[in-house]
């Protein structure tokens, strides 16, 4: 279950990225084309101020390097003194690619000397500092560790619910049921799980089939289609893992729910319960019932322990009046 | 548990009807069937899993199984590679 990260990624890659909203990069290449087969390999990036004057120990050169203004004005300087040799130092260094912000346009001298080193040289519109958090969080997500899971992730109540079991234990029936209720889904069969900022489970869909779903003598259907835009997601975080299994007589089911049982994906313990399929259980409302009853926890009421609780006092004040009668 | 490593010969790749004919013979096994490409592992018995890996001409895959019947499970999935899905 603990597949690793794509094999390589490379600075095409990373142009090619479809990312929206506050994760848009609005990168383009302006120079170095053929330097786009170059891999990145790290999340860091650099400000090349300390390279530019000189000063090469240390140089983290496998790292994005960003030009703002101050390293582009710096460049310009270096065009009109014509000193354009102290830049070839730079490229002896084998850099993913240079990145100007602010819509910067580097000196002619410096794309010569780019294109003849074969890096990559890109542009975007937004501000150093805006880029530079866009950048490492797109990096971090990607080069996260991932795994893909057989199973269906719906939001149920604002819970990313994960609904796991075997094959033909009806996980996308339920799932399906569960859109019909107003719920929505993120990914059906393959989800491909993320583990960004430490301990957050990202799940979204594979890009071709997403929103789409295999329902046994229907075929696959397409859910955005049928059931409009309000019934899917792109992504969601995972908290609740609901497992669907067959009724097995033999084996003992939680009555109680006191007692917290997790299930380790990538290293981060998520509340799995575990859900006997039976004739007559109606599964999508269980479901929605473990993914409420998960919204009370985090709220900090857990009910099996308060039940429990309140039926310990019952039993001690009987106990003690019992006492007292007894006495007299 | 049994591997094999197969290569995709039907030109079009793995679209939905191979997918499903995949499927089809995966399920009718009780053994835990997995496909995997590179690093990448899906569920054999799932068409949306298996249409997932995005598997092209040519593309080699590996077919897991592990169960009471998994050597049976893989000849029989072998067989359809070599077959081209029945296509061409």
């Amino acid at each position: 279950m603990g597949q690793q990260t794509k094999d390589k990624f490379l600075v095409l890659d990373l142009l090619q990225l479809d990312l929206r909203e506050n994760d848009a990069l609005d990168l383009k290449c302006i120079g170095g084309r053929p330097g786009l087969i170059r891999e990145i390999t790290v999340t860091e990036i650099n400000r090349p101020g300390l390279e530019l004057g000189g000063f090469y120990e240390n140089f983290a050169f496998q790292r994005i390097q960003i030009f703002g203004r101050g390293e582009n004005a710096y460049l310009q300087k270096l065009a009109k003194e014509k000193r354009r040799g102290e830049l070839s130092q730079l490229f002896t260094y084998l850099i993913p690619c240079c990145v100007f912000t602010h819509s910067l346009s580097p000196t002619e001298d410096f794309i010569a000397i780019a294109e003849k080193a074969q890096c990559p040289l890109l542009q975007t519109d937004l501000s150093s500092s805006e880029f530079t958090m866009r950048i490492l969080r797109v990096l971090s997500t990607i080069f996260a560790p991932k795994t893909i899971i057989h199973g269906v992730l719906v939001e149920v109540f604002g819970i990313g619910v994960l609904i796991m079991g075997d094959s033909g234990v009806g996980k996308s029936e339920s799932a399906l049921s569960l859109i019909e209720r107003g719920h929505r889904l993120i990914a059906d069969d393959a989800v491909e799980i993320r583990r960004v900022s430490g301990n957050i489970l990202m799940g979204t869909g594979a890009q071709v089939v997403s929103h789409h779903m295999e329902i046994r003598g229907l075929g696959i259907i397409n859910i955005t289609h049928l059931f409009g835009v309000g019934a899917i997601r792109d992504k969601k975080q995972i908290q609740l893992v609901v497992r669907l299994e067959f009724w097995d007589a033999e084996k003992n089911y939680d009555r109680i729910g006191a007692e917290e049982v997790t299930i380790d994906i990538l290293g981060v313990h998520v509340p799995c319960v575990t859900v006997p399929i039976k004739p007559g259980r109606n599964i999508p409302v269980i479901i929605e019932t473990a993914a409420r009853n998960e919204r009370l926890k985090k709220m900090g009421y857990y009910s099996a322990r308060e039940f429990n609780r309140n039926v310990m006092n019952w039993l001690e004040g009987e106990s003690t009046r019992e006492i007292f009668l007894n006495e007299k | 548990m049994v591997e094999r490593m197969v290569t995709i010969r039907n030109r079009a790749g793995m679209h939905a009807r191979p997918a499903a004919l995949l499927v089809k013979t995966a399920s009718s096994f009780t053994s835990q069937i997995y496909i995997e490409k590179d690093s990448e592992r899906v569920n054999g018995k799932s068409i949306m899993g298996v249409i997932t890996l995005g598997a092209t001409f040519n593309t080699q895959l590996t077919i897991i199984a592990e169960g009471p019947d998994e050597a049976k499970a893989v000849d029989a999935i072998e067989k359809l590679f070599e077959n081209k899905f029945e296509e061409e």
